[in-house]
């Protein structure tokens, strides 16, 4: 309970720092417009407009809750307008990149830690992947699958799971060499095969990294999904929210599909710790 | 009978610094149910002589046999158990699933499995802490569980570097007299690397005295006490002259540089 009141203030402040850059960001629309109509304003009623404006510079926080509020809990979820629907879109996608890409980072990651070839050859080209801007790969992944007919959720999953797989690697690479010498001469000394190495000391002990990087890799799996959503011009999935409230300037949907995307991944991030707690509590981990 | 045999043993270690000789002409042969330990300073080959016998080095000159065969194949044979510094005990199993651990290795059949740690344990007074996990012990206890796990496949040598080494003084005089009715008790072979001298003499049928650069032997001590030793035993006049002859040796390896 003691930390209650640190922070509600913190969110206090990032609201009134929001409402005050609302107003100032807002506020010119408001004199020109005024200007235009030949009528002076004052302070009171630029206030009162920037807080309403149809298509704000910066949305006010109770019209991003508004329109939030409006697309996720007032609309039919199985309409386009629901931000649920779009969120389901963008969720699916997330999920097979997230799932794809774990499972390509756990093997890359054995084998680099198994085979000295694979570090110097593999390693480079994952750094390398990352250092690519995914906005130039999205759209050349998404023409190269749509020219050999493959289209729909897949090609954004292969986008999402580009940039999770990577922290998975790393994660993993540093698990699986967790065990110390000392450990690895004691198996020595039983006669252990490589394979028992793995599974009996190297897997276990690399969980508490695993668990380290599927957070971080989740939350890149839906970048990577909104991006993906992006070059296609898609109609459905938040990425496709985002790109037409650009074309519209629809500015309020743009932030609502914002704050759906921070809800989800910080969901998704709280499932995975939460998987997290009880599969190192089971092993005895838990700290 | 001979179990270990050392003849001419050198061992050295290729560095960017140019070689370093961590053990140079050590012969020495140890026969069954000898308990020996290994004395010296850091440096003196001790630990790198206890790791040849048990195939985690190789010797570079000389031989080492082991039951009459190379130390590669006597841990084929599963001729030996290695107790480490530390006890290493996975923290995701339980005691018992860490005692298991070697036997799940080499394929024993599961009911057997059962039967032997329940055996070890007991031989190492943690019955019912089976089902605990290592968190849930103390360092002296974690230490007894390693011992037990080393014990487990029935090894007839048991292979100990520096076990006690973290635990203090009290705890470590307690293990002592453990690990000596342990011996009377199963006939082991012990091979123990230390740094104490009381802890040498206290445990050791015979105390191989080390010295370094090159890694080599000075004295091989003959313990004149009796096998069955109370702790008490350390206030003799016998103990004290062993533990003399072993600084005396000590000090004479090190030559000037102390």
């Amino acid at each position: 309970m003691k930390h209650v009141l640190p922070v509600l203030t913190v969110l206090v402040a990032i609201l009134a720092l929001w409402y005050a850059g609302a107003v100032a960001m807002n506020g010119r629309w408001a004199r020109d417009q005024a200007a235009r109509a030949g009528v002076e304003i004052g302070l009171a009623e630029i206030l009162r407009d920037t807080m309403q404006q149809e298509r704000p510079v910066l949305p006010a926080p109770h019209q991003v809750a508004a329109e939030f509020g409006k697309t996720v809990f007032a609309t039919k979820v199985t309409s386009k307008r629901s931000l649920v629907w779009h969120g389901w879109v963008t969720l699916s996608a997330t999920a097979v990149g997230f799932a794809l890409g774990s499972a390509a980072g756990i093997l890359l990651a054995i084998g680099i830690v198994h085979s000295r070839a694979m570090d110097l050859s593999v390693m480079p080209w994952a750094i390398a992947s990352q250092t690519v801007p995914i906005l130039a790969i999205a759209p050349m992944v998404i023409v190269v699958l749509s020219s050999m007919g493959v289209t729909g959720l897949l090609p954004k999953a292969i986008i999402s799971a580009w940039l999770s797989f990577f922290p998975v690697v790393v994660g993993m690479v540093k698990g699986l060499r967790a065990p110390d010498a000392m450990q690895l001469d004691q198996l020595r000394t039983w006669g252990a095969s490589r394979a028992q190495t793995f599974w009996k000391l190297r897997l276990p002990a690399s969980m508490p990294y695993l668990f380290a990087s599927l957070k971080v890799s989740v939350a890149a799996s839906l970048v990577g999904a909104i991006v993906g959503e992006l070059p296609a011009g898609a109609t459905a999935g938040l990425g496709a929210r985002l790109l037409s409230g650009s074309y519209y300037g629809q500015t309020v949907m743009i932030w609502a599909a914002l704050l759906a995307a921070a809800a989800l991944a910080a969901a998704l991030v709280g499932l995975i710790a939460g998987v997290e707690r009880v599969v190192l509590r089971r092993m005895g981990m838990a700290r | 009978m001979t179990v270990i045999e050392a003849r001419n043993v050198g061992l050295t270690f290729r560095t960017d610094d140019g070689p370093v000789h961590a053990l140079k002409d050590v012969t020495l042969s140890i026969d069954k149910g000898e308990f020996v330990s290994f004395i010296g300073p850091s440096g003196c080959g001790k630990t790198t002589f206890l790791r040849a016998i048990a195939a985690l080095e190789h010797p570079t000159e000389g031989s080492l046999t082991v039951n009459g065969s190379t130390p590669d194949a006597a841990r084929k044979a599963r001729a030996y158990g290695y107790v480490f510094q530390a006890a290493g005990l996975y923290p995701w199993r339980s005691i018992a699933g860490n005692v298991r651990l070697p036997l799940e290795i080499m394929g024993f059949p599961r009911a057997e499995q059962a039967a032997r740690v329940a055996r070890v344990l007991a031989l190492v007074d943690l019955e019912g802490f089976g089902n605990k996990y290592p968190w849930q012990l103390s360092g002296g206890m974690q230490q007894r569980a390693s011992i037990a796990r080393a014990l487990a496949f029935d090894a007839d040598i048991l292979l100990m570097d520096e076990p006690f080494g973290a635990l203090d003084e009290i705890v470590r005089d307690r293990l002592n007299e453990e690990l000596l009715a342990l011996w009377a008790r199963t006939g082991k072979t012990i091979g123990f690397v230390t740094h104490s001298i009381p802890e040498a003499v206290y445990l050791s049928t015979r105390i191989v005295v080390m010295s370094p650069r090159p890694g080599r032997i000075t004295d091989v001590i003959e313990s004149p006490l009796p096998r069955e030793r109370p702790l008490e035993i350390r206030d003799t006049p016998e103990f004290i002259a062993i533990a003399h002859r072993v600084r005396e040796g000590l000090r004479a390896g090190h030559g000037h540089e102390v």
